[in-house]
């Protein structure tokens, strides 16, 4: 039997995110959770599932779930662990959980992302750490003596490679990172909340790695970001409206993202639209994952809003920015709001279809599609959500 | 952490290929059941799945596939270098690999330029392959 309209997501749990300082990874894990098994009208009593994407700071907690489990005090679980494919993670946590929560096996379970990334400012003169490149395992051996470091200089790379066989420019990625970030004045809980953007000012940024400018790189926050599955029966009856699971897929593409310049967007996507039986004229919003501006540029190329190639010329003409034909993160994204891995989309998605957007609310925003990508467009995740089962 | 560059650690894995530096020789691994070549150094070749290898001379000639120019300092060894170039080089037999191109400053660098080796020795043990304008 299909997974469509039979879960949905009925709490959203999100901390204080950014530079904020006074938490440990599980510190923010449990906080999330709190919040969100508050915002359904649930207590933990409640829950019989957990799963966690560990994000980097989390280090060498392999079971790091059970640590959760242990801090929280929750008991008789019938669904436990630890799960990372990067960006992709939350979205398949998520497909897991209606899973679990659909075969019976669970009731509610709460899917939580958190990190702590940042530490507070040191002392003038004080020398700083390897930071996410050292973090992440990538720039040693080889690779290091040539000074390849982190996943900029990656991506940058297949940027590097769209710009010359698609002629994509500098200032259609500066497009993307504009339009976010206006919408991002409309999201108070965005780092980049009373900071504009223009195309001038993304212009004079300074170089990371080029082709990336500083604005084309997402942030980096602290904080943890939950949300609980449960059935779309039970959600009914619960303190908010439902938003329903109406497709999940993922996709793993496998290969050298350098050649193929394609995220596993189109394998995870035919999963997930043929379970909620749409097509891409019954997206209302879209909620893409936004590790860089480049990675947006993709990600539509290969949803099949654009031809593979165009992405540069669809997203330069305001389309996606405030007021545009096809309302893209919303929230500011990754980009201009805060980075959660796959739980930033999921959240925005969450938020509009239940009708919270205050000021960025899109209109009739009944069906978003959310995205998850991680490692150098290595794995996705597709999510199809509705306020309608 | 110092201020040289990182010096790579040899690998048993890899030490053919820095073996094979020295002697001014880019190697690459060969599946030795179905002949495909492969870069890095793996357990098992991903088009037959054998794990018979041996390591073989290539020409060292091949193009751009890719390149980036770092600005950011990653490594304090690297600090008086911003901002350099890292180049994926798409050799003749095949296999892509990490490296930086001399003789060329960054912003003359062009995906398709074809591009040979040369050897760069950088401790008595380490030698590394970079790639020059062909």
């Amino acid at each position: 039997m299909s997974l469509r309209g039979r879960t949905a997501i009925a709490g959203l749990g999100m901390t204080p995110m950014g530079k904020v300082y006074d938490r440990t990874p599980l510190g923010f894990a449990a906080a999330a959770i709190h919040l969100a098994l508050a915002d359904a009208g649930l207590t933990r009593a409640d829950l019989d599932g957990l799963l966690l994407n560990p994000g980097l700071s989390w280090g060498d907690l392999g079971m790091g779930s059970f640590q959760l489990q242990q801090a929280m005090g929750l008991r008789d679980l019938r669904l436990s662990s630890s799960m990372n494919c990067g960006g992709a993670t939350a979205g398949t946590m998520i497909q897991i959980a209606a899973q679990a929560v659909a075969s019976g096996q669970c009731k509610a379970v709460a899917c939580v992302f958190s990190d702590a990334p940042l530490k507070p400012p040191r002392p003038q003169g004080e020398a700083g750490g390897g930071g996410s490149a050292g973090a992440y395992g990538f720039g040693r051996g080889l690779d290091a003596a040539y000074g390849q470091y982190g996943v900029n200089a990656m991506y940058a790379m297949v940027a590097q490679r769209h710009m010359h066989l698609y002629g994509t420019t500098h200032d259609q990625l500066g497009a993307i990172a504009v339009a976010e970030r206006a919408w991002a004045a409309g999201n108070p809980a965005a780092q980049f909340h009373d900071t504009p953007l223009t195309l001038e000012d993304y212009r004079r940024a300074r170089w990371v790695v080029e082709p990336f400018r500083l604005f084309d790189c997402c942030l980096v926050s602290n904080g943890g970001l939950a949300v609980i599955v449960t059935s779309a029966e039970r959600a009914r009856d619960l303190r908010r409206p439902p938003v329903y699971i109406l497709g999940t897929g993922q996709g793993h593409p496998g290969g050298d993202p350098v050649e193929t310049l394609a995220s596993g967007a189109p394998l995870a996507k035919a999963s997930a639209f043929a379970m909620a039986d749409i097509t891409l004229a019954d997206i209302d919003v879209v909620q893409l994952y936004d590790c860089y501006t480049f990675t947006v540029l993709v990600t539509l190329e290969d949803y099949g809003f654009c031809a593979k190639g165009e992405g540069g010329p669809f997203v330069a003409d305001g389309r996606i920015a405030p007021g545009g034909a096809l309302p893209l993160n919303t929230g500011g994204g990754q980009l201009s709001a805060f980075y959660m891995w796959g739980m930033t989309p999921i959240s925005e998605a969450v938020i509009q279809l239940r009708g919270d957007g205050g000021t960025r609310q899109v209109p009739d925003a009944h069906v978003a599609l959310v995205s998850g990508n991680g490692g150098i467009l290595s794995t996705h995740a597709t999510l199809v959500l509705g306020s309608e089962a | 952490m110092s201020d040289a560059r990182p010096i790579p650690v040899v690998t048993p894995e890899m030490r053919p290929f820095y073996a094979g530096a020295q002697q001014r020789e880019l190697r690459v691994q060969r599946c030795r059941a179905c002949g495909a070549l492969r870069f890095p150094a793996r357990a098992l070749c991903s088009h037959c799945l054998a794990t018979d290898a041996e390591w073989v001379a290539v020409s060292g000639r091949g193009e751009v596939y890719s390149f980036n120019v770092m600005h950011q300092v990653y490594h304090p060894g690297f600090a008086a270098e911003v901002p350099y170039a890292v180049v994926l080089v798409q050799l003749d037999e095949g296999p892509r690999l990490i490296s930086n191109l001399v003789g060329l400053a960054a912003d003359a660098i062009r995906i398709d330029m074809p591009v040979r080796v040369v050897f760069e020795d950088v401790t008595p043990e380490i030698t590394l392959p970079k790639f020059t304008p062909a």
